[in-house]
């Protein structure tokens, strides 16, 4: 069966909205490969500099989510006028 | 430093405070006022539940022996946190969507509510969480004796986990079994969670200042210490490393305490967003002093000091009493919080997947037992608690405590790892079968049990050396620590390797084979598509339950008021009066996912199957599965509302009609019995008239007797034309209301004096309850007594049983006082519920015909004019009549 025609092109604003998502999607597979590094200097890392490193890539990604997480709630209070085009996000 | 007295009293002053929260936030909530114990951060803060004892204490002896590697255990959930758009987003939207009320019911739901798959899940959570709960009576155990300076370890120590694990019991079950609708959310419980949880971070916290500030003497020097302590060399097993952030990872997804806070107790989807950085750095914080409070106590502490308890010996040996009571109430926290969700998550599968079904099916007659069922779910709950922490305490006792239980955490997080195959596949892959999710539950659990649970007793304990050494019977391929032949892997990441493959393998294997049943599909399409399409999918066809039925079911699940307003609004929602709708697919879903919420989805979608004939997958719901389907659908979504209002004006039209019809059928009916009975003593009138005036001859006795006749015809007559004349003035609105100020029970004690019989008849039993009746009313008392009596007389003519007897009961249903007459005969057929309230209409026995039929008309004028209503209760053992008192006005006014 043919689809159904819709619009080509999203709102800008649910256009942002879908990117955000993308990047909230993103975040742990970015979180985990900085996690799995350490693991390329095996037998020379010190505990210190690995506690220092850890904490840090753990305090950056938390400040990553803390931003994306704050858009998209603020995003999803917006309704949106393509709703009907945007099944992932309704 | 305190004596083990202060400890104990501190420690019950503590628990005191628990029950305190616990019970405010409860009452809090029952008030309606749920407002910030409902708010984002309590939902972060009640996640912690996470870091149970096995962390508080034990992540320093981790990072004592093995460095940073401890870390993967937080590190784990925060990538978890992480993805929540991509996962948990999902998992919480399905779990509100469909009721689920555990993890054993999110795969049972999912996969055909299949209730084979809730008793799998259901066991492998009770096998791995039971040494987790000794675990925690251990760690409790161990510090009490740290503070008893080990003099009275033995004796003590037994007794205290004793204590502690009854006090526990007690705890959830009084927190845990209130609401029987999990659904409804455990405020206190979650309340005193999220305390507990900012007590153990401040507890670490201050421990690790402490430590850092004051022992070792800033940070730079704590850094010193950490390049001179024996862990300064980070050793990085990478096997490891990627296996255990994997399996806490894992283990955050489904263990069933956490899957209980993350999917079942949470309020609000939007509260992940904020639990997404939140619960993350309430983690970093956590495990931010691990390493030094670790460094600090090897170089500080004697040798041979158990690492495990240094957050405890670390504060003690620089006499430090106060700082080690709160770490002591840190780790107290830790262990009680857990336990508690734990009990409650695995009471509440053991109960809907294992004890609820065996029950049923124990009853003849399944979902029609008489009785409210309510009690039966909750004792199963309350039983279920109390047997949880009694085989952790088993458990604990046959242990003997120790070095093997401290090494079962992460065999724990390993056995319930194996649901995450069919866990993330059910969300995400529709392929996968309830068949495939089954084979790979068994396989993984199998795969488990022999390589990681059985060996964590020690050689020689369960399985003898020789097994570890050539396999069972000889058979090398199958050593629980080489399976296959392949030696020299760490024994955990060997374990996980292999059940996690395995599993999976099974899971995709069986699934690619199979071929689900039409409901699997449904459900299938469903949850992996949740975030699409806001319905799901329906398998019932309407029409062979009866309304009646189904609500007597749900009134004993639900209760009685709750079931009456949910079939109420259904009715009004499809344009009817009353408390039956129409029996609509729609309607079976909804009352199927209303009961799911309190036994759960397998045993809810069985009740209502015997009473609706099974299921069945319509044309439409077939045409939902396929995608193509989805796009029309989107498109008719305006066609199919417009034709669903059609249908119910229809539906309005057509029940006018039929209506009209019986009306005008009872019309006829009493033009002849109104002529009938306006002629019977009209005749007699004439007749003795007649007689009076011819008959001369007459002695007085019989000229009395002849014109008392008359003048009772006559009283008769005027009877008559009273109650047609009261019912077109109370119609017309003429009517004047007389207000005054009385109580309830004495207008209900004028009614009754009113009609009480004199003549032989069987006297009618009157039940009330005096207590509930003391109710200040601003009315017309006079008119309110005559739809009483008109009730109460009613049932003096009607009721049918041998022992007349009615119950009239006071009570408040949603705000609104109301008064139920319910007598014990045989009720009042459905076809005639209709019709009971019009003109002329009379019930069909004619054996008291006393009244012309106009009596529950004009109470229901009456009561319309008083502002109140009065209506009929269908399915509540006889007639019954529910009269909704008029609101009190404010008397100012």
């Amino acid at each position: 069966m043919a689809r159904l025609p819709g619009p080509l092109f999203l709102a800008r604003q649910s256009y942002r909205r879908r990117r955000l998502g993308d990047a909230a999607k993103l975040l742990p597979v970015f979180g985990w490969v900085l996690i799995m590094l350490p693991i390329l200097w095996a037998g020379v890392a010190t505990t210190a500099g690995g506690f220092i490193y850890l904490f840090v890539v753990w305090a950056l990604l938390i400040a990553f989510i803390g931003v994306v997480s704050h858009f998209l709630s603020k995003s999803e209070n917006v309704p949106s006028e393509t709703s009907f085009v945007d099944p992932e996000e309704h | 430093m305190l004596s083990f007295n202060a400890l104990i009293t501190i420690c019950f002053g503590y628990v005191a405070f628990l029950f305190a929260v616990a019970f405010w936030a409860d009452k809090r909530a029952e008030q309606g006022r749920v407002g910030w114990v409902r708010s984002p951060m309590v939902y972060t803060l009640s996640l912690s539940i996470y870091c149970t004892a096995w962390t508080f204490y034990g992540a320093v002896g981790y990072a004592a022996r093995s460095g940073l590697e401890f870390v993967t255990i937080y590190l784990g959930p925060t990538l978890v946190m992480l993805g929540w758009w991509a996962l948990l987003r999902k998992l919480v939207r399905i779990g509100k969507t469909e009721r689920i009320t555990s993890i054993a019911d999110l795969i049972s739901s999912r996969f055909g509510k299949s209730n084979l798959l809730g008793v799998l899940v259901t066991l492998l959570a009770v096998i791995g969480t039971t040494p987790y709960i000794a675990l925690q009576l251990q760690s409790v155990t161990l510090s009490f004796e740290v503070f008893s300076g080990g003099g009275v370890a033995q004796e003590g120590g037994t007794d205290t986990a004793l204590f502690v694990a009854a006090g526990l019991a007690v705890f959830t079950i009084i927190f845990g079994t209130r609401n029987l609708d999990v659904n409804e959310r455990h405020h206190g419980v979650v309340m005193a969670i999220a305390v507990e949880a900012i007590v153990k971070l401040v507890a670490l916290l201050a421990v690790g200042i402490f430590v850092v500030f004051v022992v070792a003497g800033g940070v730079g020097e704590t850094f010193d210490r950490i390049n001179q302590a024996p862990i300064a060399d980070w050793d990085l097993r990478p096997d490891r490393w990627a296996i255990l952030v994997f399996l806490s990872a894992a283990a955050f997804l489904c263990l069933p305490r956490m899957f209980q806070v993350l999917v079942v107790e949470n309020a609000d989807e939007r509260h992940l967003s904020m639990a997404s950085w939140a619960f993350p750095t309430y983690l970093l914080l956590m495990s931010l002093f691990v390493v030094p409070i670790a460094v600090v106590g090897l170089s500080v502490l004697p040798e041979g000091a158990n690492p495990d308890l240094f957050v405890l010996t670390l504060p003690l040996s620089f006499d430090q009493g106060s700082l080690a009571t709160l770490a002591f109430l840190g780790g107290f926290s830790s262990a009680t919080s857990m336990v508690i969700v734990a009990a409650i998550a695995l009471s509440t599968m053991v109960s809907n997947h294992i004890v609820m079904p065996i029950w049923l099916n124990a009853r003849q007659g399944g979902a029609m037992v008489t009785g409210d069922v309510r009690h039966v779910v909750l004792l199963s709950r309350r039983l279920s608690i109390a047997g949880v922490l009694a085989l952790g305490y088993v458990y604990f006792k046959l242990s003997g405590g120790g070095a093997a239980l401290a090494a079962i955490g992460l065999v724990a997080f390993t056995g319930v790892a194996q649901v995450l195959p069919a866990l993330i596949g059910g969300i995400f892959w529709r392929g996968g079968s309830k068949w495939g999710a089954a084979a790979g539950v068994i396989v993984g659990f199998g795969v488990w049990l022999w390589t990681s649970f059985l060996p964590s007793f020690g050689e020689g304990a369960v399985l003898s050396a020789a097994v570890f050494a050539e396999g069972p019977w000889g058979i090398g391929m199958l050593r629980p620590q080489a399976l296959f032949g392949i030696e020299g892997l760490d024994p955990l990441v060997h374990s996980v390797l292999w059940s996690m493959l395995l599993n999976t393998g099974a899971f995709l294997f069986v699934s690619l084979l199979s071929f689900p049943s039409p409901l699997e599909r449904l459900q299938g399409a469903t949850f992996v598509n949740i975030l699409r399409y806001a319905e799901s999918a329906s398998g019932w066809t309407g029409g062979v339950a009866e309304a009646e039925d189904l609500l007597m079911m749900a009134q004993r699940i639900l209760g009685a008021s709750e079931a009456q307003s949910l079939f109420g609004e259904e009715a009004r929602s499809q344009g009817k009066q009353g408390f039956l709708p129409d029996v609509t697919p729609d309607f079976l879903e909804r009352l199927e996912r209303k009961l799911a919420g309190s036994v759960g989805a397998a045993t809810a979608h069985a009740m209502i199957a015997q009473l609706a004939g099974g299921v069945s997958v319509s044309v439409e719901d077939l045409m939902r599965v396929a995608d193509e389907a989805q796009q029309i659908l989107e498109y008719s979504n305006q066609l199919e509302e417009k034709s669903a209002e059609l249908g119910r004006t229809a539906r309005q039209l057509r029940e006018a009609n039929e209506k009209l019809v019986a009306l005008s059928v009872q019309k006829d009916a009493f033009l002849s019995q109104i002529s009938h009975e306006l002629r019977t003593p009209m005749t007699s009138i004439r007749s003795f008239s007649e007689i009076l005036m011819g008959g001369e001859k007459m002695n007085p006795d019989e000229r009395r007797r002849y014109s008392q006749i008359i003048h009772d015809e006559a009283i008769r007559l005027t009877r008559l034309l009273d109650d047609l004349l009261d019912l077109s003035v109370l119609e017309n609105g003429q009517v004047i209301l007389n207000e005054t100020d009385d109580r309830l029970e004495n207008i209900l004690d004028r009614a009754i004096a009113a009609t009480e019989q004199q003549d032989g008849t069987t006297p009618l039993v009157i039940v009330r309850d005096r207590a509930r009746e003391d109710v200040a009313l601003h009315t017309d008392s006079d008119r309110l007594a005559q739809v009483f009596i008109n009730l109460i007389s009613n049932t003096q003519k009607y009721c049918d049983a041998e022992a007349p007897q009615l119950t009239i009961s006071v009570t408040k249903v949603s705000g609104q006082q109301v008064v139920d007459f319910v007598d014990n005969g045989s009720g009042i057929p459905r076809d005639a519920q209709q019709l009971i309230f019009e003109k002329f209409a009379r019930g069909t026995d004619h054996r008291a015909a006393g009244g012309a039929g106009l009596g529950l008309a004009i109470s229901r004028e009456i009561m319309n004019r008083l502002g109140g209503a009065i209506a009929y209760v269908p399915g509540q053992g006889g007639a019954a009549f529910r009269v909704t008192l008029p609101e009190l006005r404010a008397k100012a006014a």
